[in-house]
């Protein structure tokens, strides 16, 4: 594991050619900040490589979440380009970017996020209901019901979200997330909320999951333990810039 | 989204908030149907009184409220009218000007009416029997539809008058009645009245009885006085309180009939000509009693229940706008409740026209069960109108 800002090759990477998903994504020179602050972040460049687990750290505040809702089309970038294989996410129409994140992009979150009126099937299966990018059909379902028999979750597809331990609902949302066969994973702060054995356990599950599918995986932690088990660890304060003087238009 | 997810989802949203759900429901059925409910029911209402008033234009009874006269005689409702005399009934009888139908309707059994009248009642309100023949001899009730399913009566069985007042030894003792008829159901007040002859209800009353007779040597011993064929009975003497065929031809009544008390007339003209002069013979200053034209009466009442009806309305109208208004407001309330959960959706993936659409769809669930509840409560009504009327009336 190195902690650093530019990419290097890394056995996973190297790797890449095996698996069935391929990932890419190539950052160029961009820059983002809010409206109200004229500070903000510049990456000059970013590759991260098929089968890659990349950590981001920094201070609260300090562009992590940002940065994972570039990668995920929910923000545009001010200026630069993010390239994730053949597509320039800031060319994509809102519509295009919803569809490249709900079919592309598997999001795990800090609360877990989960849909409280639903019960762990019906969350687990709620991306296919939210887009029609994504058709909901038998193999979906059983897809579904192979997740949550990896996860340890099979007995509990007809429980109520709320009867759940924080580690199960951890479970739920990891089966949420890759579901769609996502080729990216972003978490953020996904272990957050859990236990040691939990953390463990969360993490090495999306581990399997990316050395499998050749996908990446991009997480937002605090949790510095946890950074060994990263291929790299990008300290975000290496990106932050004071946009004014680059002459960038924040948003 | 497609259209079954965005309903599929909205029923999980509203099938977990099951409270909120049905309050909901339950509001907007209320406010849905009320209005709509009510205004069957007064229509129904207007119909049903002024259809009855119609049929029954003349009533003769005693000066006083001629709204009270018309709805104590038509429908047996409302406090009696002040009694008048059977000689108002010989009157109109040999004027030849009207047949007229003595009514009185002071007592009660079990919470029905008594309705003392002769069998021109029946024939003039061409009621059929479903059961059981008319009443024959005194003492005989003929029962209405309602009266009969209610108490579960069939001829054969007896039914008691209630006593007027329990403290008061002089008054009104129960009678023990037999049900020898059961009327077919006519919608009317009709289907809430027990038909007595009005001799029944004057031995009711106490101005006939029946009791051992004093004459015979072995009554000795309840005589207090006798003076040449007069015989006054000491406080010994038993009166019956039921009429048997064993006991029938010992009830007789003191005094003439044309003293007996009725609470009204209904008079039936043969013509137009005979009620107008029969009208106009009540109408001077100093008659005792009053002619009353009950459609007349009946119509001037329907005017102050149409003013009544609007002001209903006009309620009901800012009752609607304050519910939807409130109703609004809890729906703008659980969507700030939900901007996680709506976030998270719009993270993931989803687009604000489908969020806009789930909750449409939450709403239309909302508005087509309610709108179901609704139909069934104004078929409902609609369906029972008669009956909820006609009790709403009594």
């Amino acid at each position: 594991m190195q902690t650093e800002s530019e990419p290097i090759a890394t056995k996973s990477s190297l790797q890449a050619d095996r698996g069935e998903t391929r990932a890419s994504i190539a950052i160029a020179d961009v820059t983002f900040g809010y409206e109200d602050r004229t500070f903000g972040l510049h990456i000059p460049h970013l590759a991260i490589h098929p089968g890659e687990k990349i950590a981001l750290v920094g201070a609260s505040g300090g562009g992590k979440t940002t940065l994972l809702h570039l990668l995920s089309g929910i923000l545009t970038p001010n200026s630069g380009s993010i390239r994730v294989e053949d597509l320039d996410l800031a060319q994509l129409s809102e519509a295009e970017r919803r569809r490249y994140r709900i079919s592309s992009v598997g999001f795990v979150f800090q609360n877990f996020e989960l849909v409280e009126y639903l019960n762990v099937l019906d969350n687990i299966l709620h991306p296919y209901r939210l887009n029609p990018a994504l058709k909901l059909d038998k193999r979906v379902r059983s897809r579904a019901a192979e997740l949550a028999m990896q996860m340890g979750i099979q007995d509990k597809l007809k429980r109520n979200i709320q009867k759940l331990s924080q580690g199960e609902k951890q479970r739920v949302a990891i089966c949420r997330a890759l579901l769609p066969q996502p080729r990216i994973i972003l978490a953020d702060e996904a272990t957050g909320n859990l236990d040691p054995a939990n953390k463990r356990r969360i993490l090495k599950i999306l581990f399997e999951y990316v050395e499998t599918h050749q996908s990446c995986l991009v997480a937002a932690t605090h949790d510095h333990e946890l950074l060994p088990d990263f291929d790299r660890a990008i300290d975000l304060e290496t990106f932050h810039a004071d946009l004014s003087a680059l002459n960038v238009r924040s948003r | 989204m497609t259209v079954t997810h965005s309903f599929y989802l909205a029923w999980k949203y509203l099938n977990f908030n099951r409270l909120k759900t049905a309050t909901l429901i339950a509001c907007i059925t209320l406010v849905s149907s009320l209005p709509l409910a009510l205004n069957l029911l007064l229509s129904a209402s207007e119909e049903q009184l002024m259809s009855r008033a119609k049929v029954t234009p003349s009533l003769v009874g005693s000066k006083g409220s001629d709204l009270d006269l018309a709805i104590n005689t038509l429908y047996f409702a409302s406090e009696p009218p002040d009694p008048i005399t059977m000689a108002s009934v010989r009157e109109i009888e040999e004027s030849d000007l009207a047949l007229p139908i003595p009514i009185a309707t002071q007592f009660l059994a079990r919470g029905f009416p008594i309705v003392g009248t002769t069998l021109d009642y029946f024939n003039f309100r061409e009621l059929s029997l479903a059961s059981g023949t008319r009443f024959g001899v005194i003492g005989d009730a003929v029962l209405g539809a309602d009266v009969a399913r209610s108490l579960g009566l069939t001829p054969g069985d007896s039914l008691v008058s209630s006593p007027e007042t329990v403290f008061d030894l002089g008054g009104v003792y129960p009678l023990k009645m037999n049900v020898v008829g059961v009327l077919d159901r006519t919608y009317t007040a009709d289907d809430r009245a027990v038909f007595v002859d009005i001799k029944t209800t004057w031995v009711i009353q106490g101005i006939g009885h029946g009791h051992q007779d004093l004459a015979q040597p072995d009554a000795e011993e309840l005589v207090l006085e006798r003076e040449g064929n007069e015989i006054v009975a000491n406080a010994q003497l038993p009166q019956y309180t039921e009429i048997t065929p064993e006991n029938l031809a010992s009830f007789h009544f003191h005094g003439s009939t044309d003293t007996f008390p009725i609470t009204a007339i209904i008079a039936v003209p043969p013509d137009r000509k005979s009620a107008a002069i029969l009208q106009g013979r009540y109408e001077v200053t100093d008659a005792p009693l009053q002619f009353v034209n009950s459609p007349q009466v009946i119509e001037e009442l329907l005017i102050e229940i149409f003013k009544i009806r609007n002001l209903l309305n006009l309620v009901f109208f800012l009752v609607i706008a304050a519910t939807l208004l409130a109703i609004a407001l809890i729906f703008n309330l659980s969507l700030r409740l939900r901007q996680s959960e709506i976030q998270t959706s719009f993270k993931l993936g989803c687009s604000r026209g489908a969020i806009v659409q789930l909750i449409a769809a939450e709403i239309a669930v909302i508005l087509v069960v309610s709108g179901g509840l609704s139909a069934i409560v104004t078929v409902g009504v609609s369906h029972l109108k008669q009956d909820i009327t006609r009790t709403l009336i009594s």
